[in-house]
């Protein structure tokens, strides 16, 4: 079965002033892909991200969600299209609990029962069940991460963006988040952004290298890695 | 506080509010009666600048624009149509739009924070310096002349079935009363619906609400519009504490004291706005009777020292009070159950880094 | 063409007059995001202090110049040491704190003065003539030293060493404390110079519009959206707001009376942040002073 794609940029451009952070990127993502960006700092992978979940309006190009044009179309219509969203920083209500956190994201979809029972099973998903009703401000960072990722899991939906979702976690931490990464693309087809090596090797089939703001190569993280290029660009001096 | 200890709270305020409704006009004087109603007016307006600042987070400077505009609708409505009721749900819906109009303008340009402040602060302005000027027979809308500095008179409320029958001072204090009291529940029952609740969120983290799906401008434009119809009620009832509208109402000084309530109230409460009106109303009368403090210093002082001292307000301050004491009554037991380890993650239990 | 230029004198003022009144605000808004709403009544204070001063039989340039600027910085390091260093990084609590002082300023002055109007000065320069028309040497004179003020808080921002060490703690205050900058110190002498700042501009003022206790009132709106609509900015937001609100109030003001002037300031304000909801150097000019 030939797999549709589910998302696609043509040319993307986005310049800052005179800083052009990313140039012409040509991109595509399959249904039911977990596809990780990886690059050295600056590369552009987070304006990229950015630019998807249209919090950044590109000042070139287009990007598609399905057939549908959503270039520098607002974010809560990107979220609108059943695409699930974390950004690089821990972004939460602070000042609410965690159940109220995710039932905020899946009440957006869901009618009250459905949003409860929803609610109530993705409290479990991400093991929060303990604390759900403690504000998240009081949590923990790795908990905060799983407390946003409860929220882009409540939502149920068939595209989800992640920037970062590891950053700043233990190892432990990192494998149960790689779990419910795993999860997640049993449904969903998945875009994350990552600097831990090691996260994305354990779960990404094709890795896409930024490089400079343009897409530098992809393919699978062994031929990525032997790659010459890469290793001098990125590898070779792994911050 | 638990919903449960909360739903016990708004039970006796709602006993308390109806008792005093009926029994305040028994046992105070005439003079009281009136100028009670005027305070309940203010609490109004604090209780809907509570509502848009306190759950959405939009601290609007202008609150007294959509006050002023009830309250102009109301007299040259009441004068024109003889008709009372008719003029409060004109002012009503001509102050939500007023909002209404002015939300869209600034939630779709992505005005927020100081600037959406001073953007506020200037329309209410504008309204005062036009209004300022409409003296004299030129200024007229029907039968009601505007009368620039002067004002207009606002025509008494009359009975809804009988345009003959003008509303006694007591009457009038009722009808006030059961306006706050249905607004205030009203706000309740508001900020606990999903609507409510999408707003606190979008007050808490903006990005965050939109990336779920939510269209933050939607739902502050909708609050604001709520919030600046309630002002507009506000206005109504101290046009006719007052018997007249006056420029004045668009004053700043209007402006100021309705933030001075909220902050000494408390932010993200309700009833908080409302008693820090009555409060403060009550220490503004009290020192107009005296001569040693003038007002203007002492309401400084008190924003002062509740901006650096209880910046969150009188209403936290005390229900936080109250769970710690209960907390130190029946703690221990839980602090025991504390004690013993849990299944799931250790580090839970540790602060963020 | 003696109207014309009457005309243009009177634009100028009306420009010079809005930069005046907001530069000391925008000193502390564009280098500590504090919004001082007593902004105002450091104008009325400046103005009171000439008024006593001169009744005192102190030369009225000396009240001006050096008297006012001294004691409203004196009032204003005060301040910001019992008041605003509690509530750094807390824009909106500065503004309701500076708000309660506002009103507790107006009170003392009240309480010692009496609501009347102070007697009045008159302008230490006469009018003169332009063909038919006369014009107030005094305006030109503030123009003259808006000019100067602008051109001096630019060199000093630009050239002096506190003007880098201040714009380096504005930018990076952690980083400048690890360099062993006195931040504490350096909010202090900012606050102090806007207050300075202020303090001339309200003597400077006080001939021209007399001197009641609630004067604040009537100048802090406009400063505020003067600065406001500029954005963080300092000169050149406030420069480029006073030129068009003060513009648009006076050309305004000129076709259909000074209701409309100032209703016509007020929208104009609105509209620009609108179009630009950070000020107009919030979108242009980004890394000007």
């Amino acid at each position: 079965m030939r797999r549709e794609t589910v998302l696609q940029t043509h040319d993307l451009s986005m310049r800052f002033g005179g800083v052009v952070a990313n140039d012409r990127v040509n991109f595509a993502l399959k249904a039911g892909e977990l596809r990780c960006l990886i690059g050295p700092n600056g590369a552009g992978k987070s304006t990229f991200f950015k630019c998807l979940t249209g919090q950044l309006k590109p000042s070139e190009g287009r990007v598609l969600i399905r057939d549908l044009d959503t270039t520098g179309a607002e974010p809560h219509a990107v979220a609108g299209l059943g695409v699930g969203i974390k950004t690089q920083v821990p972004n939460v209500f602070d000042a609410l609990s965690v159940e109220e956190n995710i039932w905020l994201a899946a009440r957006r979809w869901l009618d009250a029962p459905r949003a409860k029972a929803a609610t109530a099973e993705t409290v479990e998903r991400v093991r929060l069940g303990d604390i759900r009703r403690r504000p998240v401000g009081t949590l923990a960072h790795g908990q905060r991460q799983w407390v946003e990722l409860g929220m882009v899991v409540a939502a149920r939906p068939w595209l989800v963006l992640l920037d970062e979702p590891a950053a700043g976690m233990t190892e432990e931490e990192t494998a149960f988040t790689a779990d419910i990464i795993r999860e997640i693309n049993r449904t969903a087809s998945l875009i994350i952004v990552e600097h831990d090596m090691a996260f994305v090797r354990a779960l990404a089939d094709i890795v896409t290298v930024f490089h400079r703001g343009a897409i530098l190569i992809e393919g699978s993280m062994d031929a990525v890695s032997a790659d010459p290029t890469v290793r001098e660009v990125y590898l070779g001096h792994k911050h | 506080m638990s919903r449960a200890a909360e739903d016990r709270w708004l039970i006796a305020l709602a006993v308390l509010g109806v008792v005093t409704m009926v029994g305040a006009p028994q046992v105070l004087q005439l003079f009281t009666i009136i100028n009670l109603t005027t305070a309940i007016g203010l609490a109004l307006l604090g209780l809907s600048l509570g509502l848009i600042w306190g759950y959405g987070g939009i601290l609007c400077f202008g609150q007294t624009a959509f006050f002023g505009a009830g309250a102009y609708t109301y007299a040259v409505a009441a004068q024109n149509w003889g008709d009372t009721t008719g003029a409060i749900v004109a002012a009503v819906l001509a102050a939500a739009a007023v909002a209404a109009a002015l939300g869209y303008f600034m939630f779709w340009g992505r005005i927020s924070d100081v600037y959406l402040g001073v953007t506020t602060l200037t329309v209410t302005l504008i309204f005062f310096n036009l209004l300022r000027r409409t003296s004299g027979p030129d200024y007229r809308i029907g039968r009601a002349l505007l009368g620039g500095f002067n004002g207009t008179a606002a025509p008494p409320l009359r009975l809804p079935w009988d345009d003959r029958v003008i509303l006694s001072p007591q009457a009038m204090f009722y009808v006030a009363s059961g306006v706050l009291l249905l607004a205030f529940f009203g706000c309740v029952a508001l900020v606990r619906s999903r609507f409510g609740r999408v707003c606190v969120a979008i007050r808490e983290n903006e990005t965050r609400a939109e990336l779920l799906g939510y269209d933050s401008r939607l739902y502050k434009l909708g609050l604001f519009s709520i919030g600046g119809g309630l002002a507009g009620l506000a206005g109504v009832l101290v046009a006719n504490g007052i018997g007249r509208v006056t420029p004045d109402l668009f004053n700043l000084s209007y402006a100021a004291q309705a933030i001075i309530w909220v902050i000494v109230g408390g932010r993200g409460t309700l009833i908080g706005p409302v008693l820090g009106a009555f409060g403060v109303f009550w220490l503004t009368s009290w020192l107009g009777t005296q001569s040693y403090f003038n007002s203007n210093m002492v309401l400084g002082l008190v924003l002062i020292l509740f901006v650096l001292l209880l910046p969150r307000g009188v209403v936290p301050a005390l229900v936080e009070l109250a769970t710690r004491r209960r907390r130190g009554a029946l703690g221990r037991a839980e602090r025991l159950r504390a004690r013993r380890p849990k299944a799931g993650p250790r580090r839970a239990l540790q602060p963020a880094e | 063409m003696d109207f014309a230029a009457a005309f243009l004198v009177q634009i100028v003022y009306g420009v010079a007059n809005l930069a005046l009144i907001g530069l000391g605000l925008a000193i502390i808004f564009g280098m500590m995001r504090v919004i001082n709403l007593a902004h105002g009544e450091f104008l009325m204070i400046g103005g009171y202090t000439v008024v006593v001063a001169t009744n005192k039989g102190v030369n009225i340039w000396i009240a001006i110049l050096v008297l006012a600027p001294l004691v409203v910085a004196a009032i204003g390091v005060v301040v910001e040491r019992v008041l605003i260093r509690f509530l750094y990084g807390r824009t909106v609590d500065t503004l309701l704190a500076t708000w309660g002082l506002s009103l507790l300023l107006v009170g003392i002055v009240t309480a010692i003065f009496g609501p009347q109007t102070a007697t009045t000065l008159s302008p230490p320069i006469g009018a003169f003539q332009i063909g038919d028309y006369g014009s107030s040497g005094y305006e030109l004179f503030i123009i003259a030293i808006t000019a100067a003020l602008f051109a001096g808080i630019y060199a000093l921002l630009r050239f002096s060493k506190l003007g880098l060490l201040a714009r380096g703690t504005m930018q990076r205050a952690d980083m400048a404390a690890a360099l062993g900058v006195s931040t504490s110190r350096i909010y202090m002498l900012t606050f102090g110079l806007g207050a300075a700042v202020t303090g001339l501009a309200g003597g400077l003022l006080a001939p021209i519009t007399g001197v009641v206790p609630t004067i604040g009132a009537s100048y802090i709106a406009k400063a505020f959206i003067t600065v406001i609509s500029g954005g963080a900015a300092i000169l050149a937001g406030t420069g480029t707001a006073a030129i068009l609100l003060g513009a648009m109030n006076n050309v305004i003001t000129f076709l259909a009376g000074p209701t409309f002037g100032e209703v016509a300031l007020l929208a104009a304000a609105i509209v620009i942040l609108r179009l630009m909801p950070n000020g107009i150097t919030g979108r242009y000019f980004r890394r000007s002073l």
